[in-house]
């Protein structure tokens, strides 16, 4: 294999023992270059230049203090350095300084709005049943039957039912139990088995030639009807009252009250008559008219129950709709309103939306609630907005920042560890070895590396790997993919080093191998090292923050940089929160940007007859 | 010569095959739901006279999932080298057959791209070399260090952002249009080529810097050299010294750079066509791998590896080509 990442290192050795010797030709060769092209070079290259060049002060300069010269010389690489210094500063001690944790979320009071009532004009009857009576779906069927034919009697099986209207729409239903008739005015029949009690044939025939249809006798009503040609007289048991009008407690004791056959009837009754009060059980009752609304107060003067055609549901059967709640609602109905506030029990206002469908009304109640705010814009307590999680944003790029930059350091660690050794091995003892290793190199360059991660992404998704051995098992499969590039350039190095002298010094002593490789090749390799994993700092970065962003990286709750732009990947997102990923972009393309400034700053620094 | 390139080409095969066995032994690991998944979907059609675990077993002895993943790997193995990848379970396709589909679109994206980049790097990289830490250097390499430091997505990110959405310029998304099908094939390949532009930026930008750098150090390296002295002291021009000495010796290692562009011409840009998603073979494949699609992550997989020792070879030849002194050795 004779590929340029192979063939570069070999040109340049760098050693550590004969380093000032190579400057100082360096700077020679230089100085000629930099006469020859006096007029390309700005006037204050010439004066550091010429600076360095003093004999005296390269004596007195260590070579570490040379390459840090040269390096802060360098003005890009002093830019990328501070670039650096921010990032570590903003990842590693922003968080100490900020009131919030990574995975912390805001909220706020938003009005949610929840289906809370339905309300409907009543077109059906609603029926109350007399006390130890049934007027179940048959007996009702064949009374809407008859209502419709307009008959006022109706017939289920050996009992007859007498429909009396009260007022249109109010219906009471009576079973009829006929006592007596009277067939072709040929004087009364008592029915078998019923003995007539005493005066009643007197009573029948006053209120017959008087005209009425029932009367009194006894204390027992009896109603006159016809039947063809017969006249008959029967006692009449309250069955059911069927009515539009619905009835509401002031009260949710009085329920059962209001509720009662009897209560209703009367209640009924004086409606119809429009009378203002009417008794039942001795107690009496007051009614008051209210366009549409009528109300019935008790003895006391206090509202008792009310009675409208709406007819107000909760949604929620365990819920007590308040009388003040339905009336309103009512109200506001009748007035063809859309939102009323009404305040509840605890006295606080609120808002009700009223929508209707058909013929239907909806009462939605706006609940308050607490919110995760979403996508936040920026303010002052959040100065880059709130995420898609409701979380600070500034806060999360911070703690990113720490796992990217992790990320990347374990991984170049990882990097370096692996392609030291066997870098290291290979270069060392050559031939079958070295063609061994580096056919392994080969094998691992040929793997193509994103398919691969994508694979294991895929995996670790799969078998629902937990967020942060996620990230550990990510820093090694991009550790063991990325090796071979750090391999080569120490097998490069150490196969040029080991033909030095201090290196047959080193054998002469009889020290052994993995002390000669290691101490002493490996340290001469050292600086080269330090600036091809500065190198590849930045493309970790880039790798881990694409993985991310392609969300096969580090997952929620924990972040980087990568997986927060991932929200990005939303059309929505990036058109309307551009401080969701923009700010995530930027820290990592200038620490990128660092990282490469450097590590270009210090090769130069290393290497100055390299310089590129 | 020819000896190198015999040895040469053994280690091509020698690689090729163990790194399709270490990806043969990664796809094998993925959970087996979709093939699960597969067979359930085949017995439950009505024509289907076997049962459900038929089905399993007949899928798993076909893509020789029965077998450990040695055995397993041969038996891929022997049904690759004669050309059958089997069918894609992603796609329901043969592998090779979606395959031929979709790789043009990315050649021809790549190609574009490669075009565009020399045009554009080469000079840029000369100019950033001859005029050595002037203000124009520091330029060319402050843009070139952003190119190579910018994220692939971030970049798609502006710049749909700007053009797509602020502009409204491009689609954010696709190949083709809205009316595509309803168009001549004249407007179909120029549909085609506008829904191009972004993708092809996107490659470009990223990958400029890179040759431009390089093209820098080697001329660098190349200017630095006694021959160029000698010719600038035998009085020769300052074009001719460029063009003809130092140019054609930066050639030498551009050619080999170049040679290892061509995997990436032919394996796609995975993650830009991802993100714009253009049906090349970059997105397909990215499609195929998530869902754990083993015959197409196999074959695509194979496919770059064989094409990276290809590309190896042929840098290698070009070098021979270019430089007299490697073909003496």
């Amino acid at each position: 294999m004779s590929d340029e990442k192979n063939r570069l290192p070999d040109q340049s050795p760098i050693i550590e023992e004969p380093i000032l010797e190579d400057i100082e030709e360096a700077e020679e060769g230089k100085m000629i270059l930099d006469e020859e092209r006096q007029e390309d070079i700005p006037a204050d290259f010439q004066d550091e230049e010429m600076a360095l060049d003093d004999a005296r002060r390269i004596k007195s300069l260590s070579p570490g203090m040379l390459v840090f010269k040269r390096f802060i010389r360098n003005k890009l690489a002093v830019i990328g350095f501070a670039i650096l210094v921010f990032m570590f500063t903003f990842a590693f001690l922003g968080p100490l300084f900020m009131p919030y944790e990574q995975d912390q979320y805001f909220t706020h009071v938003g009005y949610q709005s929840k289906d809370y009532a339905g309300a409907i004009y009543n077109t059906e009857l609603r029926y109350t049943v007399a006390d130890g009576e049934e007027f179940g779906s048959y007996e009702r069927a064949q009374f809407l039957l008859a209502l419709g034919k307009d008959n006022e009697i109706f017939s289920l099986g050996e009992d007859t039912h007498y429909i009396q209207t009260i007022a249109d729409g109010t219906y009471r239903i009576i079973d009829l139990d006929k006592v007596a008739g009277e067939l072709m005015r040929m004087g009364l029949t008592p029915e078998a088995g019923v003995t007539l009690p005493e005066g009643f044939e007197e009573a029948y025939f006053a209120a017959k030639d008087a005209g009425e249809e029932s009367f009194e006798h006894d204390g027992v009503l009896y109603r006159i009807s016809s039947e063809k040609k017969e006249i008959i007289i029967s006692t009449e048991e309250n069955i059911a009252l069927a009515s539009l009008n619905v009835f509401d407690p002031y009260n949710e004791e009085d329920l059962d009250v209001v509720d009662s056959f009897k209560f209703k009837l009367a209640g009924e009754e004086a409606i119809a008559a429009e009378m203002n009060e009417f008794t039942v059980e001795n107690q009496s009752y007051e009614v008051q008219y209210d366009e549409g609304q009528i109300t019935i107060f008790d003895a006391e003067g206090q509202p008792f129950a009310g009675v409208s055609e709406i007819i107000v549901n909760p949604l929620d059967k365990n819920e007590y709709l308040s009388f003040e709640f339905k009336s309103a609602i009512r109200q506001a109905i009748r007035d063809l309103k859309d939102r009323v506030v009404i305040p509840d029990a605890d006295g606080t206002e609120v808002e009700y939306r009223i929508a209707r469908v058909n013929a239907n009304y909806y009462i939605r109640r706006q609940t308050p609630t607490a919110l995760i705010s979403i996508y936040e814009l920026p303010s002052a307590e959040h100065p880059l907005g709130l995420d898609n999680n409701g979380m600070d944003n500034l806060t999360r790029l911070m703690y990113g920042g720490r796992i990217s930059l992790m990320v990347g350091f374990v991984v170049v660690i990882l990097e370096m560890i692996i392609g030291v050794i066997i870098g290291g091995v290979s270069g060392y003892f050559g031939g079958a070895v070295d063609t061994g290793l580096m056919r392994f190199v080969d094998l691992f360059n040929s793997i193509p590396f994103y398919p691969v991660v994508i694979i294991f992404g895929s995996v670790m998704d799969t078998l629902d790997v937990e967020p942060i051995t996620r990230i550990f098992l990510l820093m090694a499969i991009l550790g063991v993919l990325g090796w071979t590039g750090i391999a080569r350039v120490v097998r490069g190095q150490i196969l040029s080093l080991r033909e030095q002298d201090f290196m047959v010094a080193a054998e002469a002593t009889g020290i052994r191998t993995s002390r000669r490789i290691f101490r002493h090749l490996v340290p001469n390799v050292m600086p080269l090292l330090i600036v091809s994993a500065t190198g590849s700092l930045g493309g970790i970065i880039i790798t881990e923050a694409t993985l991310g962003f392609l969300g096969l990286g580090v997952r929620f709750p924990l972040a980087s940089w990568g997986s927060i732009i991932n929200v990005a990947s939303d059309p929505y997102v990036m058109t309307n929160f551009w401080f969701m990923w923009l700010p995530a972009g930027l820290l990592i393309l200038l620490t990128v940007l660092g990282f490469n400034f450097v590590g270009d700053g210090l090769r130069d620094a290393f290497d100055p007859r390299m310089k590129r | 010569m020819k000896n190198f390139i015999i040895r040469r080409l053994f280690l091509a095969i020698f690689i090729a095959f163990f790194g399709a066995m270490i990806i043969y032994t990664t796809v094998r690991s993925l959970p087996a739901s979709y093939v699960d998944q597969i067979a359930r979907q085949r017995a439950s059609n009505p024509l289907s006279t076997k049962s459900y675990q038929e089905w399993l077993e007949e899928l798993n002895s076909v893509y020789h999932l029965d077998v450990g993943i040695i055995p397993g790997y041969f038996g891929w193995l022997s049904n690759a080298v004669r050309g059958d990848f089997g069918e894609s379970w992603h796609y329901g396709i043969p592998v090779t057959e979606k395959f031929n589909q979709v790789v043009w679109y990315s050649f021809i994206i790549n190609i574009i791209t490669f075009g565009v980049q020399l045009v554009i790097s080469i000079p840029l990289g000369i100019l950033a070399a001859r005029k050595q830490y002037s203000r124009t250097d520091y330029a060319i390499t402050v843009f070139a260090l952003a190119g190579i430091s910018l994220p692939t997505f971030f970049l798609a990110t502006i710049l749909k952002y700007v053009f797509s959405i602020r502009l409204g310029w491009f689609d954010l998304y696709g190949l083709t249009g809205r009316f595509h099908t309803s168009m001549t094939d004249f407007q179909q390949i120029l549909d085609i080529g506008y829904h191009m532009i972004l993708p092809v930026i996107t490659l470009m930008m990223l990958s400029i810097g890179g040759l431009m750098r390089y093209t820098r150090t080697n001329m660098l390296e190349v200017l630095n050299s006694d021959y160029i002295r000698t010719a600038r002291a035998k009085g020769l021009s300052e074009k001719v010294v460029i063009n003809k000495h130092a140019f054609r010796n930066t050639l030498i290692p551009l050619v080999s750079y170049m040679s290892y562009l061509i995997p990436s011409m032919f394996g796609g840009a995975q993650i830009t066509e991802t993100l714009y998603q253009i049906p090349g073979i970059g997105y397909i494949s990215y499609t195929a791998m998530i869902r754990g699609d083993i015959p197409f992550a196999m074959f695509y997989t194979t496919f770059l590896i064989v094409l990276t020792q290809v590309s190896l070879i042929i840098a290698d030849i070009m070098y021979a080509i270019v430089d007299p002194r490697v073909r003496v050795n």
